[in-house]
């Protein structure tokens, strides 16, 4: 079993996911995703040889589509919807470092 | 600054391909480049709450045909979150392949008889594109970024070989020869220049025989030209570097293609965690026996395999001879010249006039038959056409179709076929006698005075080697 969660975790993955919390919010997450993961143990307690990874409830494979074209939506309705549009692109603030 | 000679340069390239679809690859959107901006997209690609992704199965059929041509293993394969937060990827994350890829294994033999070997080729999502405004035209300074989500959800195949690689050059033939199988399964045009095919290169030094040196990444590779600069100049950074007595981070590194070097991106301290997860909306992809075999029956010669069989065609080829074979089997002219070499046309000539001729009007191969390629180079060797007029034939086919004899009637190259070209002939040497005296008497320099003379009454429409057979006939 891996180490329980610590406070340096918390803050990591809120960082990660672009969420500023409070010195209060890191304590209470650390508390509740903890409860979270603690609760893994009790599966890892079972008896599991045999079992096979469960990815998905229904078994399905292989559900792909045809490659036809549908059609696309109106760039304008699509445009009004964001916050700012220029040159019938979506106008952001201004990038810091490139893609990852 | 060059290696030292006990160094070697190791390098590892990752090449995305944009594959060859009508459609994206979780929705029905258009897949094809240079449409108005943000006009092919829907809430799929633009990533709006509750949409869900579905696969394109043709995506799937030609990451399997990628697979097949580079001997690796295909197997069930599963699709993952990666996570990150960027504006040209709206979700916030990109649909990937991670732990479990539908292409792992395989190499790559390249023309000068090295093997590159490959370590996975799985599938992916591609992000939008952002244009950043506004100061150098650089992303650094840039006040504003404006995206376009047209490419946002077109799908790639993502090829990663081993640390194979020892220079820069091996690096180019490699990129070089995996494009031309790319083209030949179909699954891309190979158009570095339009972004659908786009190279990363893992780049590090070492002393001969010591395990494998600390590598940087190397971004923004835009041709075959700047991956093998910029291998060049990372490979000798880093050297003079670890002789400074300094140690190379692992980084990523943009390359600058006006200036010619590579600057820092960002640090692996900085690298982000993209907190795979397995992608809930989509299942697992098992491609049967049957599915395998549907595709490998439908996957043509490699182009190893084709140079090999063009390339028995010719002996000692000049370079020339050999960039003109690379030219037909990049554009797949194979089948025009080996028509062609059926009927008795010189294979030199057959590939020069497809890698000159042919090459400049791709778009319209459509309207020349085989047959009337063969036909044009028969009149061309036989002297019904001299080597100008068979180009033009050539053009007038390609732009227009029809049949070669007809054309070359209709521009009226066909009157000086043998007779007619005879009786010119004769016409000059009468004209000229001292001339063809000091011809007889052995000044073959005189030869090109009677070319230029048949070409000037004939209005250019003579061929030149006939005129010589006219000549050397009457000596």
């Amino acid at each position: 079993m891996a180490s329980p969660l610590r406070r340096e975790d918390v803050a990591k993955v809120a960082k990660l996911a672009r969420l500023t919390l409070s010195e209060d919010e890191l304590d209470l997450f650390t508390e509740q995703l903890g409860q979270v993961l603690e609760h893994a143990k009790d599966i890892a307690a079972l008896n599991l040889e045999g079992v096979v990874a469960t990815a998905h409830p229904f078994g399905l494979i292989n559900v792909v589509r045809d490659d036809v074209r549908r059609p696309s939506i109106s760039r304008d309705a699509i445009l009004a919807m964001a916050p700012d549009a220029e040159d019938g692109r979506f106008a952001v603030p201004r990038i810091i470092g490139e893609a990852p | 600054m060059t290696l030292a000679p006990e160094w070697e340069t190791v390098v590892g390239l990752e090449v995305h391909t944009e594959l060859k679809t009508m459609t994206k690859m979780f929705c029905g959107c258009a897949n094809a480049f240079g449409a108005e901006p943000n006009t092919q997209v829907c809430p799929v690609c633009l990533g709006l709450p509750g949409s869900l992704p579905v696969l394109n199965v043709r995506a799937v059929d030609l990451a399997m045909a990628i697979g097949l041509a580079l001997h690796s293993t295909i197997a069930s394969s599963t699709f993952h979150r990666k996570n990150y937060f960027y504006p040209d990827m709206p979700k916030d994350y990109q649909i990937s392949q991670y732990d479990l890829p539908i292409n792992s294994g395989g190499y790559l033999d390249l023309p000068d008889g090295s093997r590159v070997s490959i370590e996975r080729a799985h599938l992916e999502e591609d992000t939008g594109k952002s244009t950043h405004l506004g100061g150098s035209g650089r992303i650094h300074g840039a006040d504003r970024s404006l995206v376009d989500y047209n490419r946002s959800g077109v799908p790639l195949v993502e090829i990663v070989s081993g640390p194979d690689i020892r220079s820069s050059a091996q690096a180019h033939l490699y990129a070089s020869e995996l494009r031309g199988i790319l083209i030949a399964t179909g699954a891309s045009d190979g158009r570095m220049e339009e972004g659908s095919m786009r190279i990363d290169a893992n780049v590090s030094v070492r002393k001969i025989g010591q395990p494998l040196g600390t590598r940087c990444e190397v971004k923004n590779l835009n041709s075959l030209r700047s991956l093998q600069r910029a291998i060049d100049f990372e490979a000798s950074r880093q050297f003079e570097l670890i002789n400074a007595g300094g140690v190379v981070r692992q980084e990523t590194r943009h390359w600058d293609e006006g200036l010619g070097e590579t600057s820092t991106m960002r640090t692996k301290e900085e690298a982000d965690d993209y907190r795979y997860f397995r992608e809930p909306d989509l299942v697992d992809l098992v491609p049967d026996g049957a599915w395998l075999e549907r595709i490998r029956d439908t996957l043509g010669a490699m182009p190893a395999e084709r140079r090999a069989a063009l390339r028995a065609h010719l002996t000692n080829p000049s370079p020339a001879q050999l960039d003109a074979l690379d030219v037909v089997i990049d554009l797949g002219f194979d089948d025009y010249v080996l028509g062609a070499i059926a009927a008795n046309v010189d294979a030199a000539l057959a590939m020069a006039r497809a890698a000159n001729e042919l090459a400049t009007d791709v778009d319209h191969l459509a309207n020349l038959t085989s047959d009337a390629f063969a036909t044009t180079l028969t009149m061309e060797q036989s002297g019904q056409l001299s080597a100008t007029q068979a180009k033009t034939v050539l053009l007038e086919l390609l732009a227009h179709g029809g049949e070669p004899r007809d054309i070359a009637r209709s521009k009226g190259y066909e009157q000086l076929t043998s007779a007619a070209l005879g009786d010119t002939v004769s016409e000059v040497i009468a004209q000229h006698p001292d001339e063809w005296a000091r011809y007889r008497d052995g000044d073959d320099k005189l030869a090109q005075f009677f070319i230029g003379q048949v070409m000037s009454v004939t209005k250019g429409q003579a061929n030149g080697k006939a005129v010589i057979a006219e000549l050397t006939a009457r000596r």
